[in-house]
């Protein structure tokens, strides 16, 4: 989508300008240079052509900006149709190839156009209707192995820095109770237990009983090249339900669910390397930060927002 | 407290602002007695670099007291009432750039690294008052600023050097120094500048105590190569001369052996057609930097030198010569500086005398008269090379 605006913004350039620039030329391919109204009309639409490529170029909704392009293709046509009734001959020929490109072009953007409102959808893969996303990430820290999974193993741990949990709490040696944030969906807890534990290499768990979304997941913990270091990779795949919960799921994750894992990661290198995760006063939240723009600006907090916390 | 804030394209503004406070257990809360407005915040007032917001505090040059520090600060690092300078980079000390002393690309420090590593396809590290591209964190500006990981970074000034003795120690010192020092200076080389600001002038003088046999000074306002000159380096004016032909004078046809370019993003260049073009392009955001002072760096260069950049560049830039670069083996050698690395070992050559960092300084103001500061700078009025804001 992004592109193809940008491909008419480009076009749009391309006409204004020669518009501008060689309206004589432009009058005689189309059929209209014996007309004293297309002396002035076509400036005009060069113009207005600019005005589009400059909105279709520069902005980041060029879906608004090709509805201006939809409408200035209706002015056009308009405008080819009173000048065809008046032409006959060559003229008239010359008049009908262009009238037949003008048609294309409104084809194409309208297209543009309408695929623009389309595209607001979330990216979870079938969201809507319900699905399984799957989701992968990788990270180096500059631990050893044995103490970042040593961290992992203890679920607890994991609400510090991964972004939709509320709360981890063990309740056996293998299985534990998770309690998701609230953007996740409200009160969603499930059950889950290890599926497979490899120390220092390897954990596998799965979600358990009625779990309103069933996840699993995977992590493995690969000594690095440079000695020092862990690599640890993470898959996680949720089965998003239709309904209400999917829904909130869907909008939770966004259109690139993939930086939601991501920024769990780095959360967890910062924890793991820095003893905490890294604030900053635009985003003084840690991973309670739901995204990163826009943000409060870099001044400290006041007392109120202090207090206040957070936005949910 | 008072505090300078970007306010919108082209204006800052002094408002009251809360105090900083603790966030981090590594935090510390700095009282702060000098600090200066660097030729990279013009970059953000000019609106060069995206995702600056209306009220970020600005300002990555500052020095002071330690009036408070957070529970995971251990007593021998950093105490209240240690006199500091701060580096820009903020930096966390143990992850693998930061073992690697590449502290301007810490791992850790920059809360935003999402949208960094969209834009420079991996993150860099958290910078004071520049953006939240680089965090999102509250500048120096003002009279009082949060100093996260303040175990690693601030310095501590035991003797009793001036504020101004030891401010640029914060950045530009450092930034000149790594542009000189990433030429691997020999004792027969001629190094050439582009651009006589403050940066300009460091790398110039660390040049020349990095043994250069000759260090040229290329810029177009007058005051600024007269400066350079009366620190002994020989000054080339770009809109009196052609720089080419007055540098392979200057080198008996080779070219300079070293070439710095203390410039960035927002070149002038002599030529107007060249500047329109570029000016054009940025301005329809078909390339974000103008890279002028990069592209004359690499055609001028002896074949086999080395072009080192210290000048800001943000995103893109196009009619990079790649083909002088690669066909005449040239190295290209960059990086923010990794100001952590560089700070005591130049605050000893400070203390030994070999370099002057007072000699730039032309304005001293109260932070209250900020925008004044920024528009003299920005506007190279009254010869202004460098200001220092005293909150």
């Amino acid at each position: 989508m992004q592109r193809r605006g940008r491909g008419l913004g480009w076009m749009s350039l391309g006409l204004g300008v020669a518009q501008l620039a060689a309206p004589d030329v432009v009058r005689r391919i189309s059929g209209v240079d014996d007309s004293a109204t297309a002396r002035a009309v076509v400036p005009l639409v060069g113009a207005r052509e600019l005005i589009h490529a400059a909105g279709l170029l520069t902005s980041r909704r060029k879906g608004a900006w090709a509805w201006t392009r939809v409408a200035g293709d209706a002015m056009d046509l308009t405008a080819l149709g009173m000048a065809l009734a008046h032409r006959g001959g060559s003229r008239r020929r010359r008049l009908l190839a262009v009238t037949g490109v003008v048609a294309g072009i409104t084809v194409i953007d309208l297209l543009t156009a309408v695929r623009a409102i389309r595209t607001k959808e979330p990216a979870v893969h079938g969201a809507r209707r319900g699905g399984t996303m799957e989701l992968t990430a990788a990270t180096t820290i500059r631990k050893p192995a044995s103490e970042v999974y040593a961290f992992w193993r203890d679920l607890e741990n994991l609400p510090t820095f991964m972004a939709h949990l509320e709360q981890v709490r063990a309740t056996g040696d293998r299985t534990s109770r998770w309690t998701a944030d609230a953007p996740f969906g409200k009160d969603v807890g499930w059950d889950a237990e290890i599926t497979e534990e490899s120390p220092g290499e390897r954990i596998a768990w799965r979600s358990i009983g009625n779990a309103d979304v069933p996840n699993s997941g995977t992590v493995r913990f690969v000594p690095a090249p440079d000695g020092v270091s862990t690599e640890v990779h993470v898959a996680l795949t949720y089965d998003i339900p239709g309904g209400t919960i999917g829904k909130a799921v869907a909008k939770y994750f966004g259109e690139e669910p993939h930086q939601q894992l991501d920024d769990d990661l780095r959360r967890l290198k910062q924890v793991l390397e820095t003893g905490e995760v890294v604030r900053s006063d635009g985003a003084p939240w840690g991973k309670r930060a739901r995204k990163e723009f826009p943000q409060r600006p870099a001044q400290p907090l006041s007392d109120a927002e202090l207090a206040k916390g957070a936005d949910a | 407290m008072r505090a300078n804030t970007w306010a919108g394209r082209n204006k800052v503004e002094v408002r009251d602002v809360p105090d900083p406070r603790i966030l981090n257990k590594r935090d510390a809360i700095v009282r702060i007695t000098s600090t200066a407005i660097c030729g990279s915040d013009l970059h953000l007032v000019d609106g060069y670099v995206p995702t600056m917001q209306d009220g970020d505090i600005m300002g990555h040059e500052f020095m002071g007291e330690v009036i408070e520090v957070g529970s995971g600060v251990p007593g021998d690092k950093l105490r209240v009432g240690d006199r500091v300078v701060v580096p820009f980079p903020i930096a966390c000390g143990a992850c693998a750039a930061c073992a690697a002393e590449l502290y301007s690309c810490c791992e850790n420090s920059n809360p935003n690294a999402g949208i960094a590593e969209k834009m420079f396809g991996h993150p860099t590290a958290g910078i004071f008052g520049y953006s939240h591209l680089t965090g999102g964190f509250a500048g120096g500006q003002a009279q009082y600023a949060r100093v996260p990981f303040a175990d690693v970074g601030p310095l501590k000034i035991e003797s009793d050097l001036s504020d101004e003795q030891v401010l640029f120690l914060s950045d530009i010192l450092p930034t000149g120094y790594m542009g000189a020092e990433m030429c691997d200076i020999q004792p027969s080389d001629v190094v050439a500048v582009w651009g006589a600001g403050p940066v300009g002038q460091f790398a110039m003088d660390s040049a020349r105590v990095l043994g250069a046999a000759k260090v040229i000074a290329i810029d177009k306002q007058p005051y600024r190569l007269r400066m350079a000159e009366e620190a002994g380096h020989i000054p080339v004016n770009f809109d009196e001369v052609d720089v080419r032909s007055r540098l392979l004078e200057l080198t008996g046809g080779r070219g300079p052996d070293k070439c710095i370019d203390a410039v960035g993003l927002e070149a002038d260049h002599g030529s107007a057609h060249v500047a329109a073009y570029d000016r054009i392009k940025q301005a329809v955001r078909s390339e974000t930097d103008r890279p002028h002072a990069l592209r004359q760096a690499i055609m001028s260069c002896r074949s086999g030198g080395v072009v080192s950049v210290i000048g800001v560049y943000g995103g893109l830039l196009d009619k990079f010569p790649a083909g002088a670069w690669m066909n005449r083996s040239l190295t290209l050698r960059t990086g923010q500086c990794h100001v952590q690395r560089y700070m005591k070992p130049l605050l000893q050559r400070i203390e030994r005398g070999e370099i002057d960092p007072t000699r730039i300084i032309t304005h001293t103001l109260p932070l209250d008269e900020a925008a004044r500061g920024f528009e003299m700078f920005k506007n190279k009025q009254d010869d202004c090379e460098k200001v220092v804001l005293k909150p």
